[in-house]
């Protein structure tokens, strides 16, 4: 098997555990790069929720990667076999590296139907089960660049036993060992990266298990499993990936499912991961809201002057209930728009952000087409959040970059001093 | 031309002398350039120009009922090249309401619309919460469906409601009345109609930056019609709508009146034909001289995943696209269609409301360019070649063309092989 192309370039790292750098050589031409700590761009079967490509586009430095979870594609099964042409091209993706992840992180997973042999997926049509066999073969149609190999995650509830968290890793170990036995003579697969997945739940030992055994295969990341919001509080989840983290090679991305709350995100980054699913601007805008925290960390303090303004708005509903896990909820980050008190607001979303909602529309206007349930709200508010929350990331990168953690993390939490 | 011409000096105008001097230097608020008209049909091509930007007729005025067009930018609206769009005084006076419309500089100001906008009465809602409402010769008479409070609608309030919208165009009240309905009811409508056009025109605060246009009533009647006609182009309005059509009745009796009404109407002023979008319904009635219309239809169906195209439509959402890998009208030129095939569409409308966006920028697209290309052939002298061979695309055989089509379009002297 030609191993993938891609390289991990770190520029520093901070405290041994944080890291700051450089994905080159992505793509099956290896024209793809990624910073990280960075942010995959989330989808629902291709499409960023809400955005024709006219809308995405408004928006500027899109990350290069764009996921895609089995859920959405497995029942198009059929359809890309016939098109050949993989998923990319089905969907229209010219120039993005595609990965393939299992689940949708942004919603709810039934549990109870993971086998030895198989794992489920939840489609439009209702549950898929995949075997190893049929896992790969979805990935040999979708011909993505690097895709997350079939993976019991089913520990994240409190109730799961230490008997089942070690099954979940024995299975998770035997499903990758099988996935990329059917890789390697696959030449369709050819320099595609396969992501083995860590599990081990909320038991340390599972954990360091997982990560060692994981380790030893040919893989060309990780993905971190059942640390998703709801599943643990912060401090544990913290110790686990810090430990995990220790296990795993220097030179591959560690890739965090199901983590996106701006707070999660900077203590996940300082105990050493990656990259991170973006699906956190789309939850928010499916509840009506714009993200709002302030990320600015220029010495300036004029231009960091309106940043108070935009967290007292987020501060009146506050939500600090770190382990909310109905992740429906509004967390502090942001405003609710769909609020009577914006009916007449004629500011920007946030003031200052240059996203094309922004500089076009009043939160009074956004306000409207939320009350009536017009479509726009939802387009508006998604380009607005997906330009915030990536931004959020570049912040991070620059914060690294310059010694600016710690301010950077009062800002987020909204108890910065200017 | 006459309407450009408002009543700046007939004392009528209640506002200070310093708004009286803008009226006098404000642009001219309407001007119609015939740009060309079809020597066999009734049909003309115009530039119309209005406070925004001239608007290209014929023309199709997609409708943004809320102060939105369905999941669409204004920036997507304007690249498709549409330079007129509506919005819905009844829903807007209700939400957000025309005193925050009017805080936000008008609903241009409110979603950011830099081209031209039309606002109808907030009458034609009526029809439709007809157990709701009472008309008397003050208004109509009806309770919110909000919070159930008596609300009159009379012509000075719907023209005060448009004037805090500000659009470019402003529909009188008229009184409704189903054009399915026969008897005394049309004829006290249509007599009323004429007097609530008065009332709107005196209650219009800026007739030096917003068009009021006449309705012309009547129902189904040719009498009625004609009276109303006479009636109502000895007022100087800027422009004319023929309303109470397209409300169900039948083909035959709904083109007759269409052509009644533009073989009466001035020259010089567009015609407005209220309530059109089917592909059929346009290309003949541009033939019989409508300029202007309007439908929610392209975009309605569109949500359903209903693509509009030149030899009908398709459903998107059919399991027959499921596999199938061209766009949805292969020489469209629309972003939908340069970028996704109908399979992928098909699949997207499972996972995401972004598979209706990219449906209705093409329902939109195709709307617009199918008013182009007519213009074009009006302009180019060969609009009867073109009705022609957009049927013969349309309809799989002769037989199938609807008698009530091949008949208006003889009447101006079509006829399809
Ligand atoms: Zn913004
Ligand atoms: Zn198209």
């Amino acid at each position: 098997m030609a191993a993938s192309r891609m390289k991990l370039e770190l520029s520093r790292v901070v405290q041994g555990n944080t890291r700051l750098g450089l994905l080159k050589e992505m793509g099956r031409m290896g024209q793809h790069s990624l910073d990280i700590p960075g942010c995959l761009l989330y989808t629902h079967l291709g499409t960023v929720p809400h955005l024709t490509q006219d809308t995405l586009h408004t928006l500027s430095s899109l990350p290069a990667v764009t996921q895609v979870t089995l859920s959405n594609m497995a029942e198009h099964q059929d359809v890309l076999e016939e098109f050949k042409g993989g998923f990319k091209k089905f969907a229209g993706l010219h120039d993005t590296v595609l990965y393939c992840s299992l689940h949708d992180p942004a919603a709810q997973c039934p549990t109870g139907h993971t086998t030895n042999k198989t794992v489920s997926v939840w489609g439009s049509g209702g549950r898929i089960e995949l075997t190893v066999a049929k896992f790969m073969a979805l990935q040999k149609t979708a011909q993505p660049d690097w895709y997350q190999s079939m993976a019991d995650g089913e520990t994240w509830q409190a109730s799961a036993s230490r008997k089942r968290v070690r099954k979940s890793v024995d299975r998770t170990l035997a499903h990758l060992d099988e996935c990329l036995m059917v890789h390697q003579k696959s030449q369709e697969l050819d320099g595609v990266g396969v992501f083995g997945v860590v599990e081990g739940g909320d038991i340390l030992e599972e954990r360091l298990r997982s990560a060692r055994e994981t380790a030893k295969r040919p893989v060309a990341g990780f993905c971190l499993d059942g640390f998703q919001t709801g599943a643990m509080d912060q401090v544990l989840r913290s110790q686990l990936i810090s430990a995990v983290t220790k296990e795993l090679p220097e030179d591959k991305p560690r890739l965090l499912q199901g983590v996106g709350r701006p707070d999660e995100v900077l203590a996940c980054v300082e105990a050493g991961v990656d990259l991170f699913e973006g699906f956190f601007p789309f939850q928010a805008t499916e509840r009506g809201c714009a993200l709002c925290f302030s990320f600015d960390i220029t010495p300036d303090p004029e231009s960091a002057a309106p940043d108070e303004e935009q967290r007292t708005a987020g501060e009146t509903q506050p939500n600090r209930d770190l382990n909310c896990v109905d992740q429906t909820h509004m967390t502090s980050f942001e405003m609710n728009l769909k609020d009577k008190r914006y009916q007449d607001d004629f500011r920007p979303l946030v003031e200052g952000c240059g996203c094309y909602c922004c500089r076009n529309h009043q939160r009074a206007y956004v306000h409207h087409l939320l009350v009536t349930n017009e479509l726009l709200a939802g387009v508006l508010l998604m380009i607005h959040n997906t330009s915030h929350y990536h931004g959020f990331f570049r912040a991070i990168r620059a914060a690294l970059a310059s010694d600016k953690m710690d301010l950077l993390r009062r800002r987020v939490l909204g108890n910065g001093k200017k | 031309m006459a309407a450009t011409i408002n009543s700046e000096a007939d004392g009528n105008i209640k506002e200070s002398s310093m708004s009286f001097k803008k009226a006098l230097t404000a642009v001219q608020p309407l001007s119609l350039r015939i740009v060309a008209e079809c020597p066999v049909t009734k049909a003309r091509a115009c530039d119309l120009t209005l406070p925004h930007c001239t608007v290209s007729t014929p023309v199709f005025m997609p409708v943004g009922t809320q102060g939105t067009l369905k999941g669409i930018t204004v920036d997507q609206l304007e690249v498709l090249g549409c330079q007129i769009c509506l919005g819905n005084t009844y829903h807007l006076g209700m939400r957000p309401g025309p005193e925050l419309i009017e805080k936000a500089n008008g609903l241009h100001g409110f979603m950011n619309w830099k081209r031209n906008l039309l606002t109808d009465s907030g009458g034609f809602q009526m029809v439709s919460l007809v157990e709701l409402s009472e008309v008397t010769e003050e208004g109509v008479k009806f309770k919110s469906p909000y919070d159930g409070k008596e609300i009159l609608l009379s012509p000075e309030k719907s023209i005060s409601i448009q004037n805090s919208l500000g659009s470019d165009i402003m529909m009188q009240l008229d009184d409704v009345v189903s054009s399915t309905v026969r008897g005394p009811r049309v004829e006290e409508a249509m007599h009323r109609s004429i007097r609530w056009l008065d009332r709107c025109i005196a209650a219009n605060k800026h007739p030096d930056r917003q068009n009021l246009f006449a309705i012309i009533q009547g129902g189904l009647d040719a009498e009625l019609r004609k009276a109303c006609l006479d009636e109502m182009t000895q007022r100087d309005v800027p422009g004319f709508a023929i309303g109470g059509l397209s409300g169900g009745e039948e083909k035959d009796d709904f083109w007759r009146m269409v052509t009644l009404s533009t073989d009466h109407l001035p020259r010089e002023k567009p015609r407005y034909l209220m309530g059109v979008g089917y592909a059929v319904d346009l290309v003949v009635c541009v033939a019989l001289g409508c300029d202007m219309f309007d439908c929610v239809f392209p975009t309605r169906t569109a949500r359903f995943g209903s693509a509009l195209v030149p030899w009908g439509s398709l459903q998107v959402k059919q399991k027959q696209f499921a596999k199938d890998f061209q766009p949805i009208d292969p020489d469209c030129q629309c972003p939908t269609c340069k970028r996704h095939s109908r399979a992928y569409l098909h699949a997207l409308f499972k996972s995401d409301t972004a598979a209706m966006h990219h449906v209705t920028i093409h329902n939109i697209a195709y709307q617009l360019t199918l008013m182009r290309s007519v213009r074009q052939s009006i302009v180019e002298g060969r609009f009867p070649e073109f009705i022609r061979t957009f049927m013969k695309r349309l309809f799989p055989s002769r037989d199938q063309y609807p008698s009530w089509a091949v008949e208006a379009l003889a009447s101006v002297n079509v006829t399809l092989e």
